[in-house]
């Protein structure tokens, strides 16, 4: 029993001195040339373009179901109207990049882990590094520079989606109309609010994308391997974002309000 | 043009590009990775021009030698040397500058899925030199069509058969005109006939492009076709024909058990030997 704790913690150990030293290479392939232009051109449309449909669904389902049960909920004191408030403070501040990152995590994590991944088992990492190209500038920065500039962007679209289905609840099942949701939803949100929402994906991205690029590039025993460490990724890229996601919001709370 | 400038600057930066000089040599290398040990004690030279064939069974050390050649591992003990510079403790950044003379021929290929065979053959052209988009396709279509596959430069790995891709391997690894390349078993999983078509390319860049070559293999029909043959330009044309006895002389055989060398010599020395692990691994 001890001998498997220890081993665990050996490796828990490992991962993490790996995962910081990606960082660091990381860290200086971003700050000397060259930057491969056409990978990061690219990986901006997969991160982002690609995964607009998801962000779209969830965004606007979010929005609808928050404005639904709170709609019930505000019934009861009789501030049916100020629904817009509500949906509007929670999609920014909370659920908009929360959300949005645990898609990301599913859709664009698992696929950098088995890019990745596949790229080590059939030796074509260490064909890159042979051809003379360092895996992390040409691999990891275009993808973590696109997570960081993707996310973001795609928080504030889940906002609105998710903004636009609760207008959508609240004006066909909760009878609140248009003009009172709008003026609601303006009420309740705040610059620093604005600055949250846009704050947190940063992080979020950077988080979701980093790990996918960490398991992969650690990836070994063959296609079952890949498996894995998609697995692994997905796993890790969400427990991480929703543990960042509270410690961050703690931090921002204690220097912005 | 900077393809040329980079050949022309790892010759120059090259101490010992004089012929018959050595561009690598293992001294004493050793590695083990927890309790198992792959190379112990490893030693040999390769000189320019010639052809190291590297025999073992399945995890005897084989691969592992070509990977600590390129840097790409590090050896617990020992020395190596690529090109005049030692290579064993070099940093990343300059192991950069040491692989620009040497190209790689990895197991299965190892080409990059998302891109052409145009992409991949001129992939460290395209990306890591400055040469003007021309003369890069240019240097790409001359090397494919030395190899024969000239008709496939748009297509995707993925449509190519097995030979064709570990061919493309090989027109990758000679698109920046490396001095040394090394082949990591370049015909397993291939047919003999398809394998000989490789074998051929080994020896036509050996023996018309002066490259120095080492292969990795347990293939002994592959070993003994590239050490007993020569290519020849004959009326244009280019014949593979048997090696005089001064050529052959010029392929060294090593052969790996438990990481230790139980042999070096050359074909003739090893089609003689007595020594009974190497009797039953060539019946």
């Amino acid at each position: 029993m001890l001998s498997l704790v220890n081993k665990w913690l050996k490796s828990a150990a490992l991962e993490v001195q790996e995962y910081v030293r990606l960082l660091g290479a990381l860290a200086q392939a971003s700050v000397s040339r060259p930057f491969y232009y056409r990978d990061f051109i690219e990986q901006l449309e997969i991160i982002g373009v690609g995964s607009l449909t998801v962000v779209l669904l969830t965004g606007f389902f979010t929005g609808a179901v928050l404005a639904l049960q709170t709609g019930v909920t505000l019934d009861q004191f009789g501030a049916r109207p100020v629904v817009g408030r509500v949906v509007s403070a929670t999609m920014v501040k909370e659920l908009g990049p929360v959300l949005t990152a645990l898609m990301l995590a599913g859709r664009v994590g698992s696929g950098i882990a088995a890019e990745l991944g596949s790229m080590v088992v059939t030796d074509q990492i260490n064909a890159l590094r042979a051809l003379g190209t360092d895996p992390v500038r040409k691999l990891v920065l275009p993808r973590v520079v696109a997570g960081l500039f993707m996310a973001p962007i795609l928080t504030v679209i889940a906002d609105f989606v998710g903004m636009m289905g609760g207008g959508v609840v609240a004006v066909t099942q909760l009878q609140v109309s248009w003009s009172v949701y709008r003026t609601s939803i303006l009420d309740g949100l705040y610059v620093e609010d604005a600055w949250m929402g846009l704050i947190k994906p940063f992080v979020l991205g950077f988080v979701i994308v980093s790990i996918g690029c960490h398991v992969g590039l650690r990836a070994g025993g063959g296609t079952q391997g890949v498996g894995r460490a998609t697995t692994q990724a997905v796993v890790a890229a969400s427990v991480a974002v929703l543990s960042v996601d509270f410690f961050l919001t703690r931090f921002l709370l204690s220097v912005m309000y | 043009m900077a393809s040329i400038r980079l050949n022309e600057r790892t010759r120059t930066l090259n101490p010992t590009s004089d012929q018959d000089a050595p561009v690598i040599v293992f001294e004493n290398v050793s590695l083990a990775f927890d309790d198992k040990v792959i190379l112990r004690s490893i030693s040999f030279t390769l000189r320019e021009g010639q052809t190291k064939i590297i025999l073992g069974g399945s995890g005897a050390g084989k691969s592992t030698i070509l990977k600590l050649v390129l840097g790409l591992w590090k050896p617990d003990g020992g020395a190596i040397w690529v090109n005049g510079e030692r290579v064993d403790h070099m940093g990343e950044r300059d192991l950069m500058r040491v692989r620009g003379g040497l190209g790689m021929v990895f197991q299965e290929g190892a080409l990059f899925d998302s891109l052409t065979v145009r992409e991949n053959v001129g992939y460290k052209l395209y990306e890591e030199t400055d040469l003007p988009l021309e003369e890069v396709h240019r240097r790409v279509e001359q090397v494919l069509g030395f190899i024969g596959l000239a008709e496939h430069i748009d297509k995707m790995p993925s449509e190519l058969s097995g030979g064709q891709r570990r061919r493309v391997a090989i027109a990758r690894a000679m698109a920046f005109k490396p001095r040394i390349i090394l082949y990591d078993e370049p015909t397993t999983g291939l047919d003999p006939i398809t394998a000989a078509t490789v074998d051929d390319e080994i020896i036509k860049l050996r023996d018309l492009e002066s490259v120095t070559s080492m292969v990795v293999t347990h293939h002994l029909r592959d070993a003994f076709y590239i050490a007993t043959r020569a290519a020849a330009r004959r009326n244009g044309r280019i014949a593979i024909e048997s090696a005089s006895a001064e050529k052959a002389d010029e392929a060294e055989f090593i052969m790996l058990r438990d990481g230790l060398v139980v042999f070096e010599g050359n074909a003739e020395e090893l089609r003689h030997a007595e020594d009974i692990y190497l009797r039953t691994f060539l019946s």
